[in-house]
């Protein structure tokens, strides 16, 4: 089976602080990663491989730096990597980038039959891309799974967590998932693999590549524009609340709380 | 296409912009232009095209200079999208139990179909779901549509889908706001790629523009860092996903008047692909984490699975739910539908309180919009200690107990 698996290069968020003189976004010395959702997709794709053979394609779009993340996913086991990267492609929104995915995914030599994207990705939060990517494919997606019950030839059957439960579904082949940490634990590079992934070769395909319309790629072709931006006003810290011992701090604390209606 | 530049005769090489730029996209550079400007700039802004999304935080951060034009690209109201009207409200509903979010989503909807001279109309899907109608109504909704089938039975993202598309072509709204549930978010998705359109996730805030009808779709970005607003200015309609809990639903009127649309749907030829099995039950969670009033979380302070008992019994005794953070989930101490947080749930209570959590920002963006936070913990330069309503500097162990012992003296039970 080949398994297809789509990853986002993000700014490391842990890295992400406000600085609180100026009230905005400390750049300097964020590295990028792998977006940490992606790799639990990446994880199951080659489990998936390991289990029933075939072969992993890893695909992200973005700007030329983003072959690190793809190399990165090469030295976990995955087979092939393809960059989307072109001028044009910049400022997509969700559309647009489900749209560029879904070009490059219809070219490809071997046929998906299972695409498998992480739920959402850390600097965007939308979600969207993964459904968005199976509309355009016309096939079918579940999100959201956290496992993998049963796969075989033209048949997945998975659990998709809910808010207040699981639902077990079953499609058929070729589908999307969309995947949570809850599936699985991935593993680290070994050195062995980083050599490996040192000497394969990533594919970088353009607009031209992938016959994208011109007017559904980047900014151009987003149906989404941004207005503004703007830096939310920090929350006041409260007071702190003493007392001689636990027994007054806690009877404090519940008139307060009672003042508010909240008991 | 819009357009941005620095004015390098403007361009003071102060950096205020590069700062200001959530997307990377301005650099300093040694200017080549020194001597010619005759003036000892050392260094100019650069803008990467590449990276610019034309969001505008550059050039009000360089206010004072004016060195940084940007030119939107004019957004026309075509003709075509002026016959889209009407705010629609998806009415997610699940064994006949209609999502909360729904009822807060017509308040909203309400509200700027008032500003905008509109309806406010309700879609719903399902099987015998016709009695949730009246409801619909009930809590402000001028007009529900529906279609009942038992192919919608349970939810599915194909039919469900489908189904909503045909009901937007044939009646053209111009808004249509869905919960950020994960339904909402998974086959918004599928439907905004099938009829092009925007599609804005996860919104906390919504308002219009009543010249160009344009919807102001306000939601955070970069794990809640900074907010962003969004438009959707040249499709139709303006889809958004909206956050639970950030408006609040009308006062049920069993007097509201309203109209019911029965619509069909032909299944014949529409392919489904995914079949519904059974679904299972959370039986842990006692309250569903995302609705509750009342969150009380732990985290690392704790210092193993047993402090989870405590939490729970304060969690009863009022009314609330348990939360916990990554690092608490992580140690395997409490199941990951409890977990609070950027990798986990996004809460909004009105009460939450923090024992034992330091407070990491992936934590504090998804609840730092709570009404009233309570933070205990024995480190009072921890950062949750700083945003709290009420910070209490102390052992969790020592503390709980006897607010356990508080509330229900209070309460006036033994």
């Amino acid at each position: 089976m080949h398994f297809v698996v789509c990853i986002k290069q993000v700014p490391a968020t842990t890295a992400v602080q406000i600085d609180p003189k100026t009230g905005t976004l400390k750049r300097e010395g964020v590295e990028s990663i792998i977006n940490p959702f992606d790799e639990y997709a990446i994880e199951e794709g080659i489990r998936l491989k390991e289990r029933l053979g075939g072969k992993v394609t890893v695909i992200s779009m973005g700007p030329p730096q983003a072959e690190s993340a793809l190399r990165e996913a090469l030295s976990r086991g995955c087979d092939d990597a393809i960059l989307l990267t072109d001028k044009s492609f910049a400022g997509a929104d969700t559309w647009a980038t489900a749209y560029t995915l879904s070009c490059a995914i219809k070219i490809l030599s071997t046929p998906a039959d299972l695409i498998i994207c992480g739920k959402q990705a850390s600097d965007g939060d939308t979600a969207q891309v993964g459904p968005s990517l199976a509309e355009m494919l016309d096939i079918p997606h579940v999100a959201y799974v956290r496992k993998i019950v049963e796969i075989k030839e033209g048949y997945i059957k998975v659990e998709r967590m809910l808010e207040d439960g699981v639902d077990v579904l079953e499609m058929s082949l070729p589908a999307l998932i969309t995947v949570v940490k809850e599936i699985n634990t991935p593993r680290l590079p070994t050195l062995k693999g980083i050599l490996a992934a040192k000497k394969k070769q990533i594919l970088f395909w353009n607009k031209e590549t992938i016959n994208a319309d011109p007017d559904k790629i980047g900014l151009k072709g987003s149906p989404t524009q941004v207005m503004k931006i703007f830096y939310p006003p920090p929350r006041q810290g409260g007071q702190l609340i003493t007392g001689v011992d636990a027994k007054d701090i806690a009877k404090k604390l519940v008139e307060k709380l009672a003042s508010h209606g909240l008991i | 296409m819009s357009k941005i530049e620095v004015i390098i005769e403007k361009c003071t090489g102060c950096g205020l912009c590069v700062k200001s730029c959530p997307y990377g996209a301005i650099k300093l550079v040694d200017s080549p232009h020194q001597i010619s400007l005759g003036r000892s700039v050392k260094q100019l802004a650069v803008i990467d095209l590449e990276k610019c999304t034309y969001c505008g935080a550059c050039v009000e951060a360089c206010k004072r200079y004016n060195a940084i034009v940007l030119e939107k690209e004019e957004t026309k109201v075509s003709e075509e999208l002026k016959d889209y009207k009407d705010v629609w409200v998806y009415a997610e509903q699940r064994r006949g139990e209609i999502a909360p979010v729904v009822f807060e989503l017509i308040a909203k909807g309400k509200e700027l179909a008032d500003k905008l001279g509109c309806k406010v109309c309700s879609v719903l899907l399902g099987h015998n779901v016709k009695e949730l109608a009246n409801e619909l109504i009930y809590y402000g909704s001028d007009v529900v549509y529906i279609i009942d089938n038992p192919v919608l039975a349970e939810f599915l993202d194909e039919p469900y889908s489908e189904c909503l598309a045909y009901l937007i072509k044939k009646y053209k709204p111009e808004i249509l706001l869905i919960g950020a549930t994960n339904i909402g978010r998974s086959f918004a998705s599928r439907v905004a790629a099938k009829i092009r359109t925007g599609l804005t996730a996860d919104c906390t805030g919504l308002d219009v523009d009543v010249t160009t009808r344009n919807l102001l779709q306000t939601r955070p970005a970069f794990g809640g860092n900074i907010m962003a607003t969004i438009l959707t200015p040249n499709h139709r309609p303006q889809m958004a996903t909206v956050r639970h809990k950030v408006f609040k639903p009308l006062q049920k009127d069993t007097k509201r008047k309203g109209e019911i649309v029965q619509e069909q749907y032909d299944f014949t030829n529409v392919k489904i692909r995914t079949k519904f099995l059974e679904f299972v039950k959370d039986t842990t969670a006692k309250v569903n984490l995302a609705e509750a009033d009342i969150i009380v979380s732990g985290g690392r302070g704790l210092g193993g699975p047993e402090g989870f008992k405590l939490l729970e019994e304060l969690a009863d005794l009022l009314g609330g739910a348990v939360g916990a953070s990554r690092a608490a989930v992580d140690a395997g101490w409490i199941p990951y539908s409890h977990q609070v947080g950027q990798t986990g749930r996004t809460v909004a209570p009105k009460l939450y309180i923090a024992c034992g959590i330091s407070g990491q920002i992936q934590h504090l963006v998804g609840m730092s919009s709570s009404e009233i936070i309570v933070a205990i913990n024995k480190d009072p330069s921890a950062p949750m200690m700083k945003i709290a309503t009420y910070a209490i500097e102390g052992d969790l162990y020592e503390i709980v107990p006897e607010l356990i012992k508080a509330v229900k003296e209070y309460k006036g039970i033994k």
